[in-house]
């Protein structure tokens, strides 16, 4: 992906952020996620029907990439299985840990695809995913 | 001033996060290389003569330390591994036996976590109650608020005689007195005072001071806690264990040491004990009122330079430390703090421990620059060039 088409995705994702709201509605579980080593905190709601994710939207405060990755994340994963968001997000954790990865299901988080090269800004863009992977493996040991 | 005491001065690297820890200058390193090189022994056992001589630099820490804090007595100069622990033993060795249920220990919401949870178990534990002084418009501490809040429950006041975001000196000496008065005892928390101006405990008259040598140009784990004698002769260990008894038989029968070994058990920091001596001298050789003065009026050419940069908010205007707490708007603390790194700028982004102080700013996260008198009038000249350009801080936060 060219570097300016990555920039515009992560900008575009931070300063619009998709599906940024709380919401009080019972049919959502609510996980937060936050980074030890920095002071990203967000929480995350989703709702799972009938084995598919519903929705999920997010509140709290984080940095630029932080906040596009669960744009991003959000957007990519809504309509997919638990299964599927499964394989997603260990997908997208090869890639930030400079491993193999399969590139054509990752869809716009390969924005992050040379996010490695900030040894510090890693955790920022697997923050969201902590505490959604959290619950899609309560939700699949059920 | 003194740079070029520092290696880690040596390469382009500006350091603003001196709040956090500083940078130790080469006197301390050669110090501490010394002890492990030459007389790596143990203390407290005078039979052969390294072992002596540890004794007599970790001894002469002590000393140096009573005069630098300007203590009465030798003994009620603790050493502990940083203000944390000191503030901890206050909590649950001192105060633990002697807090009754419905008591009452003051705060404020500026605190750091290490004066802030300690009390929290200690009121848990007893059922006692935690209040805050109100604090002014400049999120600073005054007697009136303090008097405010005060009945003859009080037991406690915990302060921090320079805050770590907010960087208010706090009025220490008069808060004493008026105390005092009250039957009231005052535990300070000196992490961010005792390294940037002279502090005098009997002056001030305080009942216990604490504080790290890592944040006055000395090494890490290892500070001092300060405690009137017949305070500390009160204090129960926490630790119990070797060098700190003077007797025991088979029949729990177990005599102590007297202060301050008494509070030192086990084998202590003894190269960062003689580290933090070598660190005072170096201290006392610049002078804390020349450290104090400069550091003063390089935040205020920082203030000036911040103020006129319109999007910047400054959240402690009026402070008369080296501390400065600020926020672009609408740009995360940490993607500015990312930014600058970028250009060798190294500044803490964050709540910086002091968790509770969004209720008094409302203002979860900020940008902190904090200085010593090793930063220069360039280096702000050079922060303030990469924070007067908006669209270059967006351009370049990832």
């Amino acid at each position: 992906m060219d570097k300016e088409i990555k920039r515009e995705i992560i900008m575009e994702n931070y300063l619009h952020p998709y599906h940024k709201e709380e919401t009080k509605d019972s049919g959502y579980i609510k996980v937060n996620s936050n980074n030890e080593s920095c002071i990203d905190n967000i929480d995350l709601y989703i709702k799972i029907e009938n084995d598919k994710i519903e929705d999920i939207k997010f509140a709290g405060e984080a940095c630029a990439i932080s906040t596009a990755s669960t744009s991003i994340m959000i957007k990519e994963l809504i309509g997919k299985t638990p299964t599927e968001a499964l394989k997603y997000i260990c997908e997208f954790e090869q890639m930030v840990d400079e491993k193999k990865y399969d590139e054509s299901i990752l869809g716009e988080s390969l924005a992050f695809d040379d996010i490695f090269k900030q040894k510090n800004r890693k955790h920022c863009a697997t923050l969201p995913y902590k505490g959604l992977k959290k619950v899609l493996e309560q939700y699949s040991q059920k | 001033m003194h740079r070029e005491d520092f290696p880690m001065l040596k390469d382009d690297l500006i350091y603003f996060d001196n709040g956090a820890t500083s940078f130790k200058p080469k006197c301390v390193i050669d110090k501490i290389r010394e002890y492990y090189q030459t007389y790596s022994a143990n203390a407290h056992r005078g039979d052969y003569d390294i072992s002596y001589k540890v004794d007599m630099e970790y001894e002469n820490t002590r000393d140096l330390v009573k005069e630098f804090i300007n203590a009465s007595k030798k003994e009620e100069i603790i050493f502990t591994s940083g203000t944390t622990e000191g503030l901890n033993l206050i909590a649950s060795g001192f105060f633990q036996n002697i807090i009754e249920k419905g008591d009452e220990i003051i705060l404020t919401k500026s605190e750091h976590a290490s004066n802030v949870l300690p009390w929290f178990r200690l009121a848990k534990n007893i059922g006692a109650v935690i209040k805050y002084i109100e604090l002014d418009q400049y999120h600073h501490v005054t007697l009136e608020n303090l008097k405010k809040i005060i009945t003859p429950k009080t037991k406690i006041i915990a302060l921090a005689q320079i805050t770590n975001v907010i960087g208010d000196v706090r009025p220490i000496k008069e808060i004493c007195a008026f105390a005092h008065q009250n039957n009231i005892f005052v535990v300070v928390d000196g992490a961010q005072s005792v390294p940037h101006i002279k502090v005098d405990v009997q002056d001030l008259d305080c009942d216990f001071l604490c504080f790290s040598a890592h944040k006055m140009c000395g090494p890490t784990g290892v500070g001092v806690l300060y405690g009137k004698k017949e305070l500390l002769e009160a204090i129960e260990p926490t630790n119990l264990g070797g060098g700190m008894n003077e007797s025991f038989d088979n029949e729990y029968s177990v005599l102590l040491k007297a202060l301050p070994t008494r509070l030192e058990a086990g084998t202590p920091n003894i190269a960062g004990v003689i580290g933090m001596g070598e660190a005072i001298k170096y201290l006392n050789n610049i002078g804390m009122d020349n450290i104090a003065k400069y550091e003063q009026e390089l935040r205020d050419y920082l203030i000036e330079k911040l103020e006129k940069i319109s999007y910047v908010d400054i959240i402690n205007i009026k402070s008369n430390s080296g501390i400065v707490a600020f926020n672009i708007d609408n740009i995360f603390s940490q993607d500015v703090a990312f930014y600058l790194n970028k250009y060798n700028i190294c500044l803490r982004a964050g709540s910086h421990c002091a968790k509770i102080l969004k209720n008094e700013t409302g203002v979860k996260n900020t940008c902190r620059v904090s200085l010593y008198f090793y930063n220069t009038y360039e280096e702000i000249d050079k922060l303030v060039d990469l924070l007067k350009d908006k669209e270059k801080i967006i351009a370049e936060m990832f």
